[in-house]
């Protein structure tokens, strides 16, 4: 393994340390509610008279019907993200092709 | 996470509102801009909004026991500089408000200051002080995104608290109570995001280095292509000493 991929690996694994132990330290013992939830608690309790006064226009209704919506957001940010990554480093693939050939005109190839 | 739908009094609300607008407006002029007089960028801008897409779709659970996503304003922040994440993280902000219910249009203009300027330019502003005392662009990017977004959720605290005072001790005490649910939790998201964030730049800078040179982030080097190493398949490229000697002032 050269430097270059060890180093990705333990950036892979960083990340992943970052969210498996909140996961371990709060094993069986918390929901992990969403933020936003727990902030409009603390509103509901400090301000008990305040009433939201606009209502979302649509609402999914649904936690399933939710988290399909979720999925469907992140899959078309990572589709868009996957075709540019795809596209610059065949890029990259197809000019140092390019340059190898061009340095090569005359020897025999390979 | 955003602030809720109808959680803001209107004043704040339509105020908020006046005080993103001028951001996202001149934010829209900018991608425009940008677009037509380098075509060759709107690959990356795509890539830009697109990372700010996924990783605002995701919850992540945190060691508060809460959870919330990142924000992913950084990355476009650093490339394009903040004014585009204006436009591109309020878009974000409206397609979860009008589909997903998440945060929502009244507190649109207050999420998208946190999420989409002041995120953006305290992330931008840490990377150009990184690079200025001399540091690398992986670590100047790895301090941009972990603060981009941490800087968003210390907004959204401090824009809670002066919606909602608390009874005795007023604007303090509420922004105690909310930087607690919100910035404590986000440190270790914003530091997964900082991580990420270094991945994806060690991506672009072989395979997009054209793109990087000409938007400053990287020098152009000398010799456009350092030898190529032998026998490794797609993460092969330059060897890990190239990053160190990628420092470019912006």
């Amino acid at each position: 393994m050269n430097r270059r991929r060890l180093v990705t690996v333990l950036l892979v694994l960083g990340i992943v340390v970052l969210f498996v132990v909140p996961l371990a330290l709060h094993a069986g013992s918390s929901d992990f509610a969403g933020t936003d939830s727990k902030a409009t608690e603390l509103i509901e309790e400090s301000d008990p008279g305040y009433r939201p006064w606009f209502d979302s226009v649509f609402s999914p209704g649904s936690s399933e019907v939710e988290s399909g919506l979720f999925a469907l957001q992140a899959a078309f940010g990572g589709a868009v993200l996957g075709y540019v990554l795809g596209r610059l480093r065949s890029r990259r693939a197809l000019r140092e092709a390019l340059a190898a050939r061009e340095s090569d005109t005359g020897a025999p190839q390979p | 996470m955003h602030i809720a739908e109808g959680f803001l009094p209107p004043a704040h609300a339509i105020g908020w509102t006046i005080a993103a607008a001028p951001f996202v407006v001149h934010g829209a002029r900018c991608v425009v801009k940008e677009v037509r007089e380098h075509p060759e960028s709107t690959l990356l801008l795509g890539a830009a909004g697109a990372f700010t897409f996924v990783l605002s779709a995701i919850k992540l659970p945190s060691v508060t026991g809460s959870s919330s996503h990142p924000t992913g304003t950084g990355l476009g922040a650093v490339l394009f500089r903040p004014p585009v994440m204006a436009l591109l993280g309020t878009i974000v902000l409206l397609f979860q408000a009008l589909l997903l219910a998440h945060g929502g249009l009244t507190t649109l203009g207050a999420n998208a200051f946190s999420m989409a300027i002041v995120g953006p330019w305290a992330g931008y502003g840490a990377y150009r002080l990184t690079r200025r005392l001399g540091g690398g662009l992986l670590p100047a990017v790895f301090v941009a995104m972990a603060l981009s977004d941490l800087a968003t959720y210390v907004t959204t605290a401090l824009q809670l608290a002066w919606a909602h005072p608390d009874a005795e001790s007023g604007f303090a005490g509420a922004a105690a109570k909310f930087l607690g649910v919100f910035s404590v939790t986000q440190i270790p998201l914003a530091l997964a995001e900082g991580l990420l964030g270094v991945l994806l730049f060690r991506v672009l800078t072989t395979n997009a280095r054209p793109e990087l040179e000409r938007l400053g982030v990287l020098r152009p080097e000398p010799e456009p292509e350092p030898t190529p190493q032998p026998a490794f398949g797609a993460e092969s490229g330059p060897a890990f000493g190239a990053e160190s000697a990628e420092r470019g002032e912006r």
